[in-house]
């Protein structure tokens, strides 16, 4: 209960004075709170929710899923080979550091304007945080780890499935958890480009035929979903790496 | 049998070499029981490595049954040194045991006879479920002894196993690697600076003087096949070797300065 409180004490007092401080408001682009609040429930209908929050969902899921096998594919790939990566890096620090909401335009190009092109663009967004962090997190197993592994027999498809991907596993969560904010900007930005569904598409008509309440209840129900996506990712980090926050208590008691 | 012949490594590292180790040869016959002795930074774990075949040597060669090591050969099993990060803390002790055995492709219903057996021999029962960082420095040096034999090696090298144990459970511990090594008929490399320890269990003292490494003295321990820790240490005979190794030990040390 008290832990509750302090969780959702400082939320409560940020809507209230968004409600308190708006509530007069005669801005036509910032509507009070209340307004924003009618209309999200009038907006966000369950056939609206199906036509729109779902497809952008599905993208989003299948963009990161997606990026993340390729991730961690080519992440552990690169991390075990010495030559293969002195070749690779380089390269990948220069396509990590392109902003990936440029590459929106060039994508469309090829990929048209479906649901590939936003799926391709999400991918290259967030595949880089992911790579990198499984390449970090392959090169640092432990030196006697991987002795114990080879002395009894351990190798090949074995040894990466019960050694190197467990070992590497607590930095791979990190590059997925960065990866998922990319992911989330990244759906959104490609549906505004050119979609004819989706949060980010629904939010733009809006913006653009002067609904304004609307498009702030969209703002808001992106930043929900946002936050229930990380809540989630946290739950199943949590449990999945239930033994490396074990290990990191025990080492810090001793 | 376990040969080795004129083994040399010098590490290079960032222009700096360290010889670790000179001029090793010695051999060791199926089935016995071997201790090797010497100074801290002797190269007594260099050595293990490369008979494992984890390590290149410089020069020499170590074969096992005939077959000159370039990997690790089948058959063999280390416990390393440092016993903690050679389990893997994101499984349970149960998995870490029974690991190389799954890679050996023993059936499930034998693999968990094994593992269960190998557990209870080192007073491990109960523990299955535990992840090695819930369990003490002691009872993790236990947990990668139990996983050495249940692997059921025929080779078996073991690297300072009991450090981190209580005198107590040393003493058990090194009565069971006794009784295992006379039922399993396995040859056992044992690694340790405790002079006792190795006069006690070793069936020969293999010593070695100090960095740049050779072998200093060998002895073969004429006590009673038959061990016991009261009986034994208080025979005369085991006090007379003792002293010898630890003779020879000194004289080690002071050559090398
Ligand atoms: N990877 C390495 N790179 C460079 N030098 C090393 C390396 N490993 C060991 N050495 C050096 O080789 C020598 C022998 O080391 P080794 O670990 O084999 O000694 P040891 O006899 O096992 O010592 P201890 O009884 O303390 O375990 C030491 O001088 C050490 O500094
Ligand atoms: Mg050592």
């Amino acid at each position: 209960m008290r832990r509750f409180l302090y969780v959702a004490g400082l939320p409560v007092l940020l809507l209230l004075g968004w409600f308190v401080l708006s509530s007069g408001s005669e801005n036509f682009y910032a509507p009070p709170l209340r307004d924003i609040l009618r209309a999200f429930v009038d907006t966000w209908t369950p056939e609206r929710l199906r036509a729109d929050v779902l497809p952008s969902l599905v993208r989003l899921f299948a963009g990161y899923v997606l990026a993340a096998l390729l991730g961690v594919a080519l992440g552990v790939a690169i991390g075990l080979n010495r030559r293969l990566r002195a070749t690779v890096e380089p390269v990948l620090e220069f396509f990590r550091a392109i902003p990936p909401p440029v590459l929106v335009p060039v994508i469309m190009l090829f990929a048209g304007i479906g649901d590939g092109m936003k799926v391709i663009v999400i991918v290259f967004g967030c595949v880089w945080p992911i790579l990198l962090n499984t390449v970090e997190g392959v090169r640092a197993v432990d030196g006697v780890q991987l002795d114990t592994a080879k002395a009894y027999g351990v190798r090949g498809a074995a040894r990466i499935r019960t050694v190197i991907l467990p070992s590497a596993s607590p930095q791979i969560a990190a590059g997925l958890r960065q990866a998922l904010s990319i992911a989330i900007i990244l759906m959104v930005i490609s549906e505004m480009f050119a979609a004819s569904n989706g949060l980010g598409f629904t939010i733009v008509q809006f913006q653009r035929s002067f609904a304004i309440p609307e498009m702030w209840s969209g703002i808001i129900l992106l930043g929900l979903l946002g936050f229930a996506l990380s809540l989630l990712f946290r739950l199943a980090e949590g449990r999945a790496l239930r033994w490396y926050h074990g290990l990191r208590d025990a080492q810090r008691r001793s | 049998m376990l040969e080795v012949q004129g083994l040399r490594k010098v590490y290079s590292s960032g222009g700096r070499e360290v010889e670790a180790l000179r001029d090793l040869t010695f051999t060791v016959e199926n089935g016995d029981l071997v201790c090797l002795v010497g100074p801290s930074g002797c190269g007594k774990t260099t050595l293990l490595r490369c008979i494992a075949g984890l390590l290149q040597q410089t020069g020499g060669t170590v074969t096992l049954d005939g077959h000159q090591v370039s990997g690790p050969p089948p058959g063999l099993a280390m416990v390393f040194q440092e016993y903690g990060r050679s389990l893997f803390p994101w499984m349970s002790v149960r998995d870490n045991v029974s690991l190389p055995l799954k890679q050996k492709r023993v059936p499930r219903q034998r693999r968990d006879e094994l593992v269960d057996k190998a557990l209870a021999a080192v007073g491990l029962a109960g523990t299955e479920s535990a992840y090695p960082w819930q369990l003490s420095g002691g009872m993790q040096q236990r947990v990668a002894i139990a996983r050495a034999v249940a692997y059921e090696p025929s080779t078996l090298l073991m690297d300072e196993p009991f450090a981190a144990v209580d005198a107590q459970t040393r003493a058990d511990l090194e009565d069971l690697v006794r009784s295992l090594w006379q039922r399993l008929n396995v040859t056992v490399l044992f690694i340790t600076h405790d002079i006792d320890e190795a006069v006690y269990l070793g069936r020969r003292v293999i010593m070695l003087s100090s960095s740049p490494t050779v072998v200093q003295d060998e002895i073969t321990v004429d006590l009673p096949a038959e061990r016991d820790q009261l009986h034994t240490r208080a025979d005369p005979r085991f006090t007379e070797l003792r002293t010898h190794v630890y003779e020879q030990i000194q004289k080690a040390k002071r050559l090398s300065r």
